[in-house]
């Protein structure tokens, strides 16, 4: 009796939710996945024969290119972001308690503005008439205004400030969690401020660290707006690529095969993460008594 | 007795019903158009460019027919495009799109066919404006041609060709923009080297691709909405424009210019169409006929600093308009001299595909 | 803290807030424009009003956002229970969070070729459809949260002593669930005002939502109404986000992995 009522109560909670849930992502998932290997009909409809064409042609130089620029562009600014992220996390760390909430609210507080304004407001600050070139001006330190954007040094700003937040607030969730005792204890041993960085704190945080940069790196890879609004239009990324194809030459099976590659790369690079976590955690195990 | 009448009623309703079906026709998209319609029962959704549509053009249609038109906005002729034909033109009755995306959605099955007798102000039309391809499914609202918008101020010497867009003097490298739709992205190319702008030659468009790429060094950006402001604030110098859009800048700035390269241009036109799945037929039809009245016609010239295709509607405009905006007195002779963009079938995707990889070069 | 740190998170900071204090500045600029300072004034507030597109936008993105936290938020909240009780495998935890992680190009893409391959017709429908599914994701997360704080042995001692299982839930479990599922659809709300991507994929030509209508108006350069609007939109987030932050002490705020 009680078993059947278990049963009936598991199918309640869990069968809404995960019917709805199941369908609306494994389907498109496997839609996706279908579709790249399909040729596409004039106007976005899919057909039969099954391809490999749309596979290959993304392995022709010019879209390699693509690819590899895409990954470059997210990777630099989740470097940029981590080396920001990681020192603002300690800092935010070693604040009187009282503070703390308050700072990490200011460190979330501009991710729940809205995106395109926080671009938006980059291309006023940054272009030939924008505030930065204003100043300069002003002071005197340059006559012309200097380009500061339509470039892809904008275009990494922008991912970085997108999503900065999104680095420190792991990075920071994870030093919190550290120990203290271990600070302690490895100060007491004799360890100065850097070797306990790099002894105690730094491995442990690892896992904060990774989840930081996945949420740079995975965010900013399938996205174009900032390449748009930012770099000029003139750097094809996996994200305009792909919305190319969708909203403009109605190639789907191509364009389905572009965000199949960038679901692609975020799985090779959460499962990379996945095993030098658990390797690192491993060690830890092994470290701590 | 009974039986009898019931026979008769039985057949009675037959004979009406298939009256019914003879007479009523279609009750919305495709079917035959109803001269007896009640244009007060119709309403229309419109959809087209922001501050393309004179602010009093709306109202006084509705106030001549009775017919209630609600206007919706799009960006860009790809956005609208991709939409009605996913779609198939559901929920709106008229769009605003420029002619070779026309002509993809008449390709794409999504317009009716335009009733002439409907829109008998199709006579205030310019001659070569009926003779355009694609007539029969989109009328045109502006016309003009692109060509090279610049700062006299900011150049050395006025450009007389597309190259000097292409492969500017070193004086004005980076402050240079072009065009980001695909067509109008691979026009200055095309016609540097001499070729249609509906080219399809394999040898041809490979030449153009390249040409495109080496531009793309000295570009600042690909641009379709900010270029003239760029040209205002002196960011741009030499920009690639529709002359329409070079007459906001000239507005802004009495220093900048517009000229059509040696080497030719295009003729583009905005036009008018309907979508076949539309219930308000009628109205859509005399939607278009109520813009295409000199007055009103008139006031789209005035209103977006473009060329309409009606001479009736050209000579109403403010002379002192056509003084300040020199390409507005273009004559339909001159237009000509450019190439209609078509649609180009299966070899649209050879277009974006050259674009996309010029881009990611 | 050491003096280099301390300039470190500071700069941070002003990283963080500069470009949105030079909106709110410049929405009370007379002239709009960051090129001259032209006094003091609401007039933008004002424009932004009257705009009608902004209007429409504002209208539509309630539409989806109410409707689209409703869903996540009821569904979302009975996974988020059943999850706690019935599943172990971390495997399957992931795949219920994976809607809020993927690149949202991804998701788009596919539930386009879904919609069109069900031939539903694009609308507000289907951005609503398309919002409440990752916003579940989120929802389901910070009632886990929640959850964890929660003593199962009183539900458990309210059956025995003979309630029945929904009754229970209702009257033990859900009260004190209360500010972990509201918390949840405040956050649900919130992110379904500002998501961009999926709409611009999954809506119809007609009813844009508020951020389809910025970014229509941004590629246009800049315009003093949108700084208003930028404005509005921050003060909204700053309110949602500090009650947020009220209804899920003294749990951490964020549930990272």
């Amino acid at each position: 009796m009680r078993d059947r009522a278990a049963a009936l109560e598991r199918a309640a909670l869990l069968g809404p939710g995960l019917l709805y849930a199941g369908v609306l992502l494994v389907v498109p998932l496997g839609l996706i996945l279908v579709y790249a290997f399909l040729t596409g009909g004039r106007f976005g409809a899919v057909d039969t024969p099954v391809t490999l064409d749309n596979v290959q042609r993304l392995g022709e130089p010019v879209f390699r290119d693509v690819i590899f620029t895409s990954i470059g562009l997210s990777a630099t600014a989740t470097v940029i972001a981590l080396f920001i992220g990681y020192p603002a996390a300690l800092a935010i760390s070693k604040l009187p308690r009282r503070w703390r909430t308050v700072a990490v609210i200011c460190v979330v507080l501009p991710f729940w503005t809205n995106f395109l304004i926080r671009t938006y407001a980059w291309v006023v600050l940054l272009n030939n008439e924008g505030l930065i070139n204003q100043l300069l001006r002003a002071t005197s330190v340059i006559d012309d205004p200097i380009g500061l954007m339509n470039n892809r040094p904008a275009i990494v700003l922008g991912f970085v400030y997108a999503y900065l937040p999104l680095m420190i607030l792991p990075l920071y969730a994870a030093i919190e969690r550290l120990d203290p005792q271990l600070a302690e204890a490895s100060t007491n041993l004799g360890a100065d401020p850097l070797t306990r960085f790099r002894t105690i704190t730094l491995p442990l945080t690892v896992n904060g660290a990774f989840s930081g940069c996945l949420f740079v790196f995975v965010p900013s890879l399938g996205n174009f707006v900032i390449p748009e609004l930012l770099g000029g239009g003139k750097t094809a990324t996996l994200g305009t690529l792909a919305r190319d194809q969708f909203l403009k030459s109605f190639n789907w099976p191509f364009g389905s095969a572009v965000v199949l590659v960038v679901l692609v790369i975020v799985f090779v690079i959460v499962g990379v993460q996945n095993r030098i976590a658990s390797r690192i955690e491993g060690t830890n195990m092994k470290a701590t008594p | 007795m009974h039986g009898l009448n019931l026979r008769r009623l039985a057949a009675g309703i037959l004979a009406l019903s298939l009256v019914g079906v003879a007479c009523g026709g279609d009750s919305g998209g495709g079917g035959a158009l109803d001269t007896d319609a009640d244009l007060t029962t119709q309403s229309l959704v419109i959809s087209n460019w922001d501050a393309y549509t004179p602010e009093g053009l709306i109202p006084s249609f509705t106030e001549a027919t009775g017919v209630d038109a609600e206007l919706s906005l799009h960006a860009t002729n790809e956005e609208i495009t991709a939409k009605l034909i996913q779609s198939d033109g559901a929920g709106f009755d008229v769009a605003f799109v420029s002619s070779q995306f026309a002509d993809q959605l008449n390709q794409a099955g999504v317009l009716a066919q335009i009733d002439p007798d409907f829109i008998p102000n199709m006579a205030n039309l310019a001659p070569e404006a009926t003779d355009l391809v694609g007539i029969d499914f989109s009328i045109p609202y502006t016309w003009g041609t692109t060509g090279i918008c610049y700062r006299e101020d900011l150049v050395s010497s006025a450009p007389t060709s597309w190259n000097d867009l292409l492969d500017p003097a070193d004086d004005v490298k980076g402050k240079v923009t072009m065009l980001q739709t695909d067509r109008w992205l691979m026009l200055p190319a095309q016609k540097s080297l001499g070729f249609s702008v509906n080219t399809t030659d394999a040898d041809e468009l490979a030449q153009v691709q390249e040409l495109l790429a080496s531009a793309k060094e000295n570009l600042l950006a690909y641009d379709d909405v900010t270029f003239y402001s760029r040209l205002v604030s002196g960011e741009a110098a030499l920009v690639e424009a529709w002359d329409g859009w070079c007459n906001y800048g000239i507005a802004e700035n009495p220093d900048i210019k517009f000229v059509v390269p040696e080497e030719g241009s295009d003729l583009w036109a905005d036009t008018m169409v309907i979508m076949k799945s539309s219930e308000n037929l009628e109205a859509a039809h005399a939607f278009i006929n109520h813009v295409l009245e000199p007055a009103n016609h008139a006031q789209v010239a005035e209103l977006v600093y473009y060329k309409v295709p009606n001479p009736g509607a050209m000579a109403l405009v403010d002379p002192g308009l056509i003084a300040q905006f020199p390409n507005l007195g273009m004559s339909s002779a001159d237009l000509l001299e450019g190439e209609q963009l078509r649609d180009l079938g299966e070899d649209n995707q050879t277009y974006t595909d050259i674009v996309t990889e010029v881009v990611a070069g | 803290m050491s003096r280099p740190m301390r300039f470190h998170l500071f700069m941070v900071y002003t990283f963080l807030f500069l470009p949105i204090g030079v909106l709110v500045v410049l929405s009370f600029n007379r002239s709009g424009l960051p090129t001259s300072w032209g006094g003091f004034s609401t007039r933008w507030y004002g424009e932004l009003v009257r705009n009608e597109q902004i209007r429409e936008g504002v209208k539509n993105t309630l539409i989806v956002a109410l409707g689209s936290t409703i869903i996540a938020t009821v569904l979302g909240t009975l996974l988020a229970v059943g999850i706690q009780r019935f599943v172990r495998s971390p495997f399957v935890e992931s795949a219920i969070l994976a809607p809020a992680v993927m690149p949202d190009i991804v998701l788009a893409v596919g539930l386009l070729a879904f919609y069109t391959m069900v031939e539903m017709p694009l609308g507000r429908l289907t951005v609503l459809v398309s919002h409440s599914l990752f916003c579940m994701a989120f929802v389901t997360a910070v009632v886990r949260a929640r959850l964890a704080h929660v003593d199962p042995s009183l539900e458990e001692a309210a059956r025995d002593l003979g309630d029945t299982a929904v009754g229970a839930f209702l009257r033990i479990t859900l009260p004190s669930l209360a500010p972990g599922i509201l918390a949840g659809a405040l956050l649900s709300f919130t992110l379904s005002i500002d998501e961009f991507v999926i709409a611009f994929f999954t809506n119809g030509p007609r009813n844009p939502t508020l951020p389809q209508v910025i970014y229509a108006n941004v590629r246009f350069g800049v315009k003093p109404d949108v700084n208003a609007l930028a404005t509005i939109l921050l003060i909204m987030s700053v309110l949602a986000v500090l009650s947020v932050q009220r209804l899920t002490r003294p749990t951490d705020t964020i549930e990272a992995s």
